[in-house]
């Protein structure tokens, strides 16, 4: 797509065509950003808000602003986002945010306060009488890089110089808070095999999926008794329920427990000799 | 015709919807989208008004709230990162210490 195929779908395109592209643009992008307040995981919110942004992009396409419809793609969806996605995993995917009034009488004011706001805005708006649009001058047309590039450069340097020293103070900052001084020093390879061996675990944890119907790593092991072994699947799997139920498809196959059946160990931990014995 | 009156309604929508959900959400990092989706109502907005004038000033002041956005997302979430690892929660019920 080249430049002027761009410039042609944002300022040539039909009055109709218009018309239909930002209704339904409109409704896609009020629908997700309803669902984005509504919705419980943060990380269906974070989706939602990438399909609001792609939505604003093509209006700006839809405005003469191509522009800004590329900076928008690039820099909200591509970087912002993938950064909230970045955040998301590292704080807490597995977190629901259960939609519960914990403050007394916030939802309804919650709701007073967004009508308030709604009817003083359209007030405002409707009074403001807003009419069609400027004949598009050259601004418009194809000189749209152009003009900002001149406005950028003349008539908003300074805050285009001091826009430069936020940049910059804002990744110090980052690094600055995301740093953790170590408080203590750092674990040798002595100190962490002492702690293995007084931790009473001198062995590796056993792997997912040993006697299971497969070994993915959501499946878990299987004791000798038939019964599912938690430690062999990671917590931040089964943290975010993703772990197989030992009924669903974990069930003790036949000819691993053909004898007498040991009692069922709840939490995987007392009969760890027996799993290291029925490996071998 | 889809004039720029249109898309202004558009984004009060937006910006009362994104207003909302900073209020009722309680998860720090949703309220932190909700901004997001404010700031980017009153991106709309200002790039309707620049097409109204005909002129390209309101896409440039755009252009840098798009900047402050970006920076501010980058603070904000390294904020959030650090809140996390002392207090195991991202919940702004839970960073309560200057409360009491």
């Amino acid at each position: 797509m080249n430049h002027d195929m761009v410039l042609a779908a944002g300022g040539g395109a039909g009055a109709e065509t218009q018309t239909v592209v930002f209704w339904l643009l409109a409704v896609v992008s009020v629908g997700a950003a309803l669902g984005m307040v509504l919705a419980r995981r943060a990380v269906h919110c974070a989706v939602l808000l990438a399909g609001v942004m792609l939505s604003l992009a093509v209006l700006y396409l839809l405005q003469g602003a191509p522009f800004l419809a590329f900076v928008q793609v690039i820099v909200y969806t591509g970087a912002v986002l993938m950064l909230f996605l970045f955040v998301l995993m590292i704080v807490g995917v597995s977190s629901r945010d259960a939609i519960v009034e914990t403050i007394k009488g916030q939802w309804l004011w919650t709701g007073v306060a967004a009508i308030g706001l709604l009817v003083l805005l359209s007030l405002t708006i409707g009074h403001a009488a807003i009419g069609p649009a400027a004949s598009s001058g050259t601004a418009y047309s194809t000189g749209n890089l152009q003009g900002i590039a001149r406005l950028i450069f003349t008539t908003y340097v300074f805050p285009f110089e001091v826009t430069s020293a936020l940049l910059i103070t804002a990744a110090l900052g980052a690094m600055v808070l995301a740093h953790r001084e170590r408080a203590t020093p750092k674990p040798t390879q002595r100190d962490l095999a002492r702690r293995r061996v007084t931790a009473g675990r001198p062995a590796p944890l056993p792997g997912p999926g040993t006697y299971a119907r497969h070994n993915a790593v959501d499946m878990p092991a299987l004791l000798p008794d038939g019964s599912p072994s938690k430690l062999s699947v990671s917590p931040v799997i089964s943290g975010r329920g993703f772990e197989l139920r030992p009924g669903e498809s974990g069930e003790p196959l036949p000819e691993i427990a053909p004898g007498e059946v040991l009692p069922p160990d709840s939490d995987g931990s007392a009969p760890r000799q027996d799993e290291h014995e029925g490996a071998r | 015709m889809i004039g720029p009156g249109d898309y202004v309604a558009l984004s009060v929508i937006l910006f009362v919807i994104g207003g909302v959900g900073v209020l009722i959400r309680r998860n720090a990092i949703i309220i932190f989208m909700c901004v997001e989706l404010m700031l980017n109502a009153v991106n709309l907005a200002f790039v309707s008004f620049a097409r109204l004038h005909g002129n390209l000033d309101g896409q440039v002041i755009a252009f840098f709230v798009m900047v402050v956005a970006a920076a501010e997302v980058v603070v904000g979430l390294a904020i959030l990162t650090s809140i996390f690892r002392s207090r195991r929660s991202a919940s702004v019920d839970d960073a309560n210490l200057l409360k009491y």
